[in-house]
């Protein structure tokens, strides 16, 4: 370890620091241990900023998963820019610019300065009317044949909009741009000065289809921040909540997938089955998508006797059903041609970007928050993490259905064994001047949160970072020397989130 | 071929029977229309309104809840020390009017009314909606696209969700309607051919939802467009959606009346 690795401050995924024992280090070692730590495989988890008069405070949050811990370090900033570090670690490249729009601090350097989510800053004046989503300088190719197509935000099917900017030579796409912002709602600044009786539903709507993922990793945050240790069976129903929520969006992945190319048995079985996931969750809460289910010192349902059978025996239904429909399509050869070799992205490529979930997986990339940040539940009952190694839309859809297996196994196992006693506690008041990280492995990778409490134990600041944030990045990519036509298939393969990412 | 078969008869055949047969079981928790009773309460308590996170409850002049602003979280009931509000299981919220949806114990429930006769004769066999997703969590946007799942089958009604708002009788909006996506909204709705439609599915589409009075945001679609069906829920069932779309074609409706009349 390098001497400006050695000073940042180290904890686990679900715990805090007190903010005045962070270490303030000047900007030279804040970038070299940046630099050294992302160099030995540490990732960027979150890097963000923070008013502190006169100006702002950059806090980084790095992940040493072979060590089982995170890395903090914070450096505070004098002027209106500083040096950008994007060209040697490509990971930090949308945090600069989110750093860039949200307190107008500009990242000298940087290659693709360009607006997030054209959002209004959150220190200063406003200049929000002077920006029209979408309006950017559009990466452009030219020469003779070269064209250029643009989708969205609107889309043609139901889903959340954003803009894809494709450079095209005939089918061929050279270039594919993402602008996205279109859904900013404000999360991260209306998070400050909670926790309140709102701030719960900001994360449970954060990303809507990953409420209990977002739900627990808020929870995790509170609690962490107030000492209060959720009782064993809140915690196993909270792992399997979060299971039969990766259950239900795989499963319908790969019915879109399995759309996407026209093969119409899975994407119609998977679509119906994917809601069979859902109303399972539904059981549980009332709501399919688990909302109030997650709550600060547990969960906000309980299950007896009588539910854990229908449960189980509803799961066992379900996973059969899938099965059959997800085996359709490996042993459909025309469905496999399209997906084999389409949207490759190398291992390489992946971890320069810091991708996660299965996307990362499928890549070849050995990551999963349940195995390597473990928290809750999954502390005492293991997952094993699935793997793929093409990268390409084959082995997106592949991983899925490994994970959809993996999570049946353990939603059953957990059920079978289900804990007793409570399944929630009472939550005290939340600690002032602390710094608090929680990891949660989501449906579509890891999903971090990190709160700083102010002196009156406030939210001062509250960081989200969804999977999304990372791996959108990952879709351009992948896109390169691809079929235009191709792009709903690859899209798909990577279903990302567009208000988790815009907030 | 043999094993496509074999599937085939394994997932069976799933498309509900309603609205011919019986609506689909609901999960016991469900939590549907609210029911009040507003003379239960303890003189001067304000829990229910104090624990609600979007301001859905108000006590003056009599118990109310506003379903176009309820998440359905339930933090209210669970307040409640007497039991005077609760949750029950009636899918069926949406609303031809905003007013319609601020529930009392006095009114209980009014049904969504059907379109008038000229609109009827024009939407009544085929109606092709666009959806438009301002903001949405992706759980509203989900539940719509659950509507043309084999299980509730929307084109055995006449009614599709088409790929562009030019082929389009009406719009489905999502969402609180983001400023960044108050042009595009206008822009959608301008884009499809009088005479129109627009159905605000939704706590956001209808209120703003946790999202009421954001800067970032505008309250829901009726700040931008004319809004002629409210579904709430956060996000609501789909049976809840498809009951709204159903009555607005005035498809239930002698089933409606006569639930009036009792």
């Amino acid at each position: 370890m390098s001497a400006a690795a050695s000073r940042l401050a180290r904890l686990k995924a679900g715990a805090t620091l007190p903010r005045p024992e962070l270490p303030d280090l000047f900007w030279a070692d804040f970038a070299a241990a940046l630099l050294d730590a992302t160099a030995r495989g540490l990732r960027v988890v979150a890097y963000f900023g923070a008013p502190e008069a006169p100006s702002t405070r950059l806090y980084l949050v790095l992940a040493d998963d072979r060590g089982a811990e995170l890395a903090v370090g914070t450096t505070r900033l004098s002027g209106e820019s500083f040096p950008s570090l994007t060209p040697q670690c490509p990971q930090v490249h949308l945090f600069e610019r989110e750093i860039a729009e949200q307190y107008g601090l500009r990242p000298e350097g940087h290659p693709w300065l360009k607006p997030v989510r054209f959002q209004p800053p959150l220190r200063g004046p406003s200049a929000a009317s002077l920006r029209i989503p979408g309006i950017i300088d559009f990466y452009r190719v030219e020469g003779a044949e070269v064209h250029e197509v643009g989708v969205g935000p609107v889309h043609a099917g139901v889903i959340e909009p954003g803009h894809f900017r494709f450079q095209c030579h005939g089918e061929n796409v050279f270039h594919l741009e993402i602008s996205l912002g279109y859904q900013h709602r404000g999360i991260e600044r209306a998070l400050g000065g909670g926790p309140d009786r709102r701030s719960i539903h900001y994360l449970e709507t954060a990303a809507g289809d990953t409420t209990i993922g977002h739900g627990t990793a808020y929870c995790e945050i509170v609690e962490a921040l107030a000492r209060c240790r959720p009782p064993a069976r809140g915690s196993a129903l909270r792992g399997i909540a979060l299971e039969l929520e990766r259950l239900a969006s795989h499963a319908g992945d790969l019915g879109a997938l399995a759309g996407d190319v026209g093969f119409l048995p899975t994407a119609s079985y998977c679509g119906r089955i994917r809601g069979d996931f859902l109303n399972l969750t539904a059981e549980i809460c009332g709501n399919r998508f688990g909302r109030s289910l997650v709550c600060p010192g547990g969960t906000g349902f309980d299950l007896d006797e009588s539910l854990v059978r229908k449960l189980l025996e509803r799961l066992e239904r379900a996973f059969a059903d899938c099965r059959s429909a997800v085996e359709l399509l490996w042993e459909s050869a025309s469905a496999m041609e399209r997906f084999e070799g389409t949207g490759t992205v190398p291992r390489e490529v992946a971890a320069a970007l810091g991708l996660k979930g299965p996307a990362a997986r499928a890549s070849g990339l050995d990551r999963d928050a349940r195995r390597d940040h473990p928290s809750g539940i999954f502390r005492f009952h293991h997952i094993p993490v699935s793997l793929g190694d093409s990268g390409d839309v084959f082995a997106r859809a592949y991983v899925r259905w490994l994970e959809i297996q993996r999570s049946a196994t353990f939603v059953r196992e957990l059920l079978a064994a289900f804990p007793g006693g409570q399944n929630r506690v009472e939550v005290g008041t939340v600690e002032p001047l602390r710094l608090a990280v929680s990891l949660v492995e989501g449906w579509r990778g890891e999903i971090c949160h990190v709160a700083l409490t102010d002196e009156n134990g406030r939210f001062e600041r509250y960081k989200i970072v969804d999977p999304s944030f990372h791996n959108w990045s990952a879709l351009a990519f992948a896109l390169r020397g691809q079929q235009i036509s191709d792009f709903p298939l690859c899209n798909k393969s990577f279903n990302l989130s567009y208000c988790g990412h815009d907030l | 071929m043999l094993k496509l078969l074999r599937a085939r008869i394994q997932q069976g055949h799933r498309t509900l029977s309603y609205p011919g047969g019986p609506p689909p079981d609901l999960p016991e928790r469900f939590r549907g229309h609210p029911v009040l009773a507003a003379g239960g309460c303890a003189d001067g308590c304000a829990e229910c309104a104090a624990a609600c996170p979007t301001g859905a409850i108000t006590l003056q002049p009599a118990l109310a809840v506003d379903l176009g602003k309820c998440l359905f979280c339930g933090e209210c009931a669970a307040a409640c020390p007497t039991g005077a509000l609760t949750y029950g299981r009636d899918y069926r919220l949406a609303a031809r009017e905003r007013g319609d949806l601020v529930v009392t114990e006095t009114e209980p429930v009014r049904l969504a009314k059907a379109l008038d006769a000229k609109a009827r004769r024009l939407f009544g066999r085929s109606l092709k909606l666009r959806q438009v997703s301002a903001g949405g969590c992706n759980g509203c946007e989900s539940e719509v696209n659950v509507l043309s799942t084999v299980v509730w089958d929307l084109g055995r009604f006449g009614i599709q969700i088409v790929a562009s708002p030019r082929h389009a009788d009406g719009l489905i909006v999502t969402g609180p309607v983001t400023e960044n996506m108050r042009l595009a909204l206008r822009k959608t709705y301008e884009a499809v051919a009088p005479p129109k439609i627009v159905v605000a599915v939704g706590a956001c589409a209808i209120s703003g939802g946790p999202y009421l009075d954001h800067p970032e945001a505008h309250n829901g679609a009726d700040a931008i467009v004319p809004v002629d069906l409210y579904v709430p829920g956060c996000p609501p069932h789909p049976l809840t959606i498809l009951d709204g779309l159903l009555r607005l074609l005035g498809r239930l409706e002698s089933e409606g009346a006569q639930r009036r009349k009792q």
